[in-house]
């Protein structure tokens, strides 16, 4: 369950088999993959419901993208079995591409064509007719408040409308699944909001929604479930609730000291309130059970063994304290 | 039942994919014609004008220049229609991407590229040939009796020339863009026989046999066959072979590596 080795070795690989509207990550093959490449997915294992809004929660880094760009058939796997909605990525792709659609992480308009034209080509590669596709745009625009950008040309749209932009796209042939990799990287909180309450609509409208992110707020509020990966590796897979009562008790308190914490974390662990002391690299890591009470003993005890305390932050139980406990490292 | 469906499907796929580049084409049309055409139209005004009416080329130059500007521009045309596009959208635009998520196969998507790079060659060749015509005045030995042949020859080098463009667009990083032209362009155009008919060089036999490396010696060669047969040239049936075998190398490796680049 703990994947705390920094281990850069093997090639990137992921999978996943399903049934409808889902998708199982296989084991990879066994055997050593070659030195020096980045492993990243290992072994991912993992099984999306129809109609369920599925989180990829992880750090940079962690293989989100790698697993949306191998289920969005964009990235081979080096090994194992993914299927979407009963179709093999590899094998299937073009029947994968058919039933989903794909929000990228970032804007990828096409931008020779106003936003109607990239609504409309879009459309055409999935063979529909341009008169029906021009309706549907102006609906989907419409509904997405970007009715009056119809004309527009991507320089003329803010970076939040053309993420909205991207959405719409992906909604125009009317996919089952819609994979969204980071969609609110980089938008300004209001923006933000709105798009949370799209991706709402349309999961209640019966989309199956995958996507990632590395907010622990965005996927605890729109997650139906959420899957917490890093270093390519399933660390945690439930719902955002369960997720949380599974965080350790009481509140994680680190201490930055100016040296070596170890000393510090023997004498930490004597204190009444506090478990599971980590101290390493002039870090003191510890879970309190009164809160922030056990912090003047916290900060004696770091001074006793002769350190000074530089920076203290308290974290209340949550996705991030979760987090935090299975990597051992912050999200942001 | 479902397999003509789908290919139905498939075809009218690809029909949208080359209707997106005929528009953004047609809406760029004026800087492509200048892009791709102006530099073998100077060309034209200094050695099939200039020159002549100084009386430092014979008039009968221009019979071995016009065929060759065509070849030029074709070159020009198709090679840069496919491989400008293709650095752009790997490289940083990523505008490619959806089209990677039609639900066709993706050697469609690279397909589709060729044949609208095939299209913007012929457009600019069809440009170039009345232009350089009237710019260089009555040119002897020039004929378009067989323009049926004048066709296959810019058919073939387009399809020629924008495979080539695919390989490029698709294998030389986007920072060393400016490599192609000066490293695979420039020298493709000096020894290809634009400027001058193959069998001159048996002046000098160690280049003869070296530049028939050189797609555009054929593609050149070729328009001569078609456009001036009285004139000397290599046998346009030696000329087809030539580009259907160079078409088919440069479709296979220009479809390797976009495929590389386009799944990761």
């Amino acid at each position: 369950m703990r994947a705390l080795r920094k281990v850069y070795k093997g090639t990137g690989k992921a999978k996943r088999g399903g049934s409808t509207h889902s998708a199982r990550w296989a084991p990879p093959g066994a055997g050593s993959p070659p030195v020096n490449d980045v492993v990243a997915l290992d072994s991912l294992d993992l099984d999306i419901r129809a109609g369920e809004f599925f989180g990829l929660l992880g750090p940079n880094g962690a293989g989100k993208t790698t697993a949306i760009g191998i289920l969005t058939t964009r990235i081979l796997p080096t090994s194992g079995k993914a299927t979407v909605a009963g179709a093999d990525v590899v094998e299937d792709s073009a029947r994968v591409r058919q039933t989903i659609g794909v929000v990228p992480q970032r804007p990828n308009a096409d931008l020779s064509l106003n936003v109607l034209e990239n609504l409309q080509f879009h459309a055409a590669y999935f063979g529909i007719s341009f008169d029906v596709a021009t309706k549907r745009a102006y609906e989907l625009l419409e509904r997405l408040g970007l009715a009056d950008k119809a004309g527009s040309k991507m320089s003329e749209m803010s970076g939040g409308q053309q993420q909205r932009l991207m959405i719409v796209r992906a909604l125009m042939h009317e996919p089952d699944i819609i994979f969204l990799d980071e969609p609110t990287v980089g938008l300004d909180p209001q923006a933000r909001l709105d798009l949370w309450e799209i991706l709402r609509d349309l999961h209640k409208r019966g989309r199956t929604i995958v996507m990632t992110t590395h907010y622990m707020d965005e996927a605890d509020r729109l997650c139906d479930r959420l899957a917490i990966v890093d270093r390519g590796k399933l660390l945690a897979l439930d719902t955002p609730r369960t997720l949380k009562s599974k965080a350790p008790g009481g509140t994680l308190i680190e201490l930055v000291l100016d040296g070596d914490s170890a000393p510090a974390g023997v004498i930490a662990e004597t204190i009444a309130g506090i478990s599971r002391v980590e101290a390493a690299n002039g870090l003191l890591r510890v879970h309190s059970s009164r809160g922030g009470q056990t912090l003047p003993a916290l900060i004696e005890a770091a001074e006793s063994s002769g350190r000074t305390v530089t920076d203290i932050h308290l974290l209340q139980p949550s996705l991030e304290t979760l987090f935090v406990s299975l990597t051992g490292r912050k999200l942001g | 039942m479902s397999a003509p469906r789908a290919e139905v499907r498939a075809s009218s796929i690809f029909i949208a994919l080359l209707r997106r580049d005929m528009r953004v084409a047609r809406r760029e049309l004026p800087f492509f014609l200048l892009r791709t055409t102006l530099q073998p139209l100077m060309f034209v005004i200094v050695f099939g004008y200039l020159l002549p009416r100084m009386g430092f080329m014979g008039r009968g130059y221009t019979t071995a220049l016009l065929p060759g500007v065509l070849a030029i521009s074709l070159t020009f045309s198709s090679i840069q229609s496919v491989a400008l596009p293709m650095v752009q959208d790997f490289g940083w635009t990523k505008e490619i991407e959806d089209r990677l998520l039609a639900p066709i196969p993706i050697s469609l998507v690279a397909a589709e590229k060729i044949v609208a790079g095939v299209l913007q060659g012929i457009v600019s060749a069809l440009f170039v040939l009345p232009v350089a015509r009237l710019i260089m005045g009555p040119i002897p030995n020039l004929t378009f009796a067989h323009f049926g042949d004048v066709l296959l020859i810019t058919i073939l080098g387009a399809a020629a020339f924008s495979s080539l463009g695919l390989f490029l667009g698709t294998a030389i990083q986007p920072q060393q863009i400016g490599l192609m032209f000066g490293v695979i362009l420039a020298p493709m155009i000096f020894f290809g026989c634009a400027y001058y008919p193959w069998q001159g060089l048996s002046m000098v036999p160690v280049m003869k046999y070296a530049v028939l490396i050189n797609p555009l010696v054929y593609v050149a060669e070729g328009m001569r066959a078609a456009l001036t047969p009285a004139s000397p040239h290599m046998p346009l049936a030696v000329v087809v072979a030539a580009l259907v075998v160079i078409t088919a190398i440069f479709w296979m490796l220009g479809m390797r590596s976009f495929m590389k680049r386009a799944v990761g």
